[in-house]
């Protein structure tokens, strides 16, 4: 899931000062499992928006609106006619969310409540770890189904490094080593002569290069009318 | 001005220990204050953000949430997960302007009903000191309108 946090109220509010009527809108999927832009989240930080502008004597009217999931056109067109009473848009959604009203209400201010942090799961119950980074070639087969571009400090595709000691990362004690699970469960598989292959550079092309990344099926797309006959 | 106002709290309190006690002051003539309002919840554990953030902006000076001892509690963790809420509340009111000192958690047992009438007027007393909720004069309007 993609994982969030509240920002600040502070700076929420901060966002809010010229504005009197601002619509919050949740969104019911993945901000919703982390507790960050759930419905609870939203009634929460209008109540919090409210009381504060309140006991400021600048009274702000928030209203509460909540969609199934914020990325995607069908699911944020119901609040087409709503999102023209307010004067903005606080999204509690993730930054794909807060993006999508933006291009979908372009005469509307569309304002982020969340800090977009990390693709990952809860580990436990109140914590959330990394585990993704979306580098666009995945190298889990290779590496146990641990991932070294998220897990490892330095992103080594050999490791571990000499920073690995008794399966702590040297950055800091909380952070296991990456590498040093790698080799454990390649071990557990019967699979460490495989590790001992030097791993060439990655090629980080499909990661962050050349602007926006953009995934293209044919297969799915709307055909056109002059799809030709065979 | 002071001597003029007059508290209201509102008290969630556990239907196995706060809620049983406070019957227990009340038939033992254990005096504490009118200005105190019971919601009995089936744990403290049951109590979620909002309800104290709505009873603040509906013009609550105050709230008591009061649950089991700890280690008592019929649902295991439900009272330890309040008092987790409550620091996380105490917080968010700090940050909204409110004074946090108007959200306590106390924990008693069904048999502490002196102690609870004790802890219901430290708790109104505190508020008193403390001043209206500002937003009370703002809730009263919205309900009006």
């Amino acid at each position: 899931m993609i994982v969030a946090e509240s920002k600040p109220l502070e700076a929420i509010s901060a966002m809010l000062q010229r504005y009197e009527k601002v619509l919050a809108v949740g969104c019911g999927t993945c901000v919703t499992v982390c507790f960050a832009g759930g419905r609870k989240e939203v009634a929460t930080l209008a109540a919090s928006l409210r009381m504060k502008r309140g006991i400021e004597g600048k009274p702000l009217e928030v209203a509460e609106a909540f969609v199934q999931r914020q990325c995607e056109w069908e699911y944020i067109e119901p609040l087409a006619e709503q999102v023209k009473k307010y004067d903005a848009v606080l999204s509690l959604g993730c930054g794909v969310g807060v993006q999508t009203l933006a291009e979908r209400f372009p005469g509307t201010r569309v304002l982020p409540a969340l800090n977009t942090l990390f693709m990952g799961l809860p580990t436990e119950a109140g914590v959330w770890e990394e585990r993704c980074q979306a580098c666009g070639a995945c190298v889990l087969d290779k590496t146990g189904g641990i991932c070294p571009v998220s897990r490892c400090a330095k992103q080594l595709f050999n490791g571990p490094c000499g920073g690995s000691q008794n399966g702590v990362c040297e950055v800091d004690k909380s952070v296991p080593c990456a590498w040093h699970m790698i080799w454990e469960r390649a071990d557990a598989l019967g699979m460490t002569d495989a590790l001992m292959e030097i791993e060439p550079p990655k090629n980080w092309a499909s990661s962050r290069d050349g602007g926006l990344r953009r995934m293209v099926r044919d297969d799915l797309r709307t055909p056109t009318e002059d799809g030709g006959n065979e | 001005m002071s001597v003029e106002f007059k508290p209201e709290v509102v008290a969630f309190c556990c239907r196995h220990c706060a809620y049983a006690a406070a019957d227990l002051a009340g038939g033992g003539r254990q005096a504490y204050p009118s200005a105190i309002k019971i919601v009995e919840l089936p744990c403290t554990g049951r109590m979620d953000v909002v309800n104290v953030l709505h009873a603040f902006e509906s013009g609550a000076d105050g709230v008591l949430v009061a649950g089991c001892l700890s280690g008592k509690c019929h649902y295991i963790k439900g009272n330890l997960y309040a008092r987790q809420r409550v620091n996380y509340l105490k917080a968010l009111l700090d940050e909204i302007g409110l004074e946090s000192e108007r959200l306590r958690m106390v924990n008693i047992s069904a048999a502490m009903g002196i102690r609870f009438a004790e802890l219901a007027n430290e708790h109104v007393e505190c508020v008193r000191k403390l001043g209206p909720n500002p937003l009370r004069s703002a809730a009263k309007q919205g309900v009006a309108a």
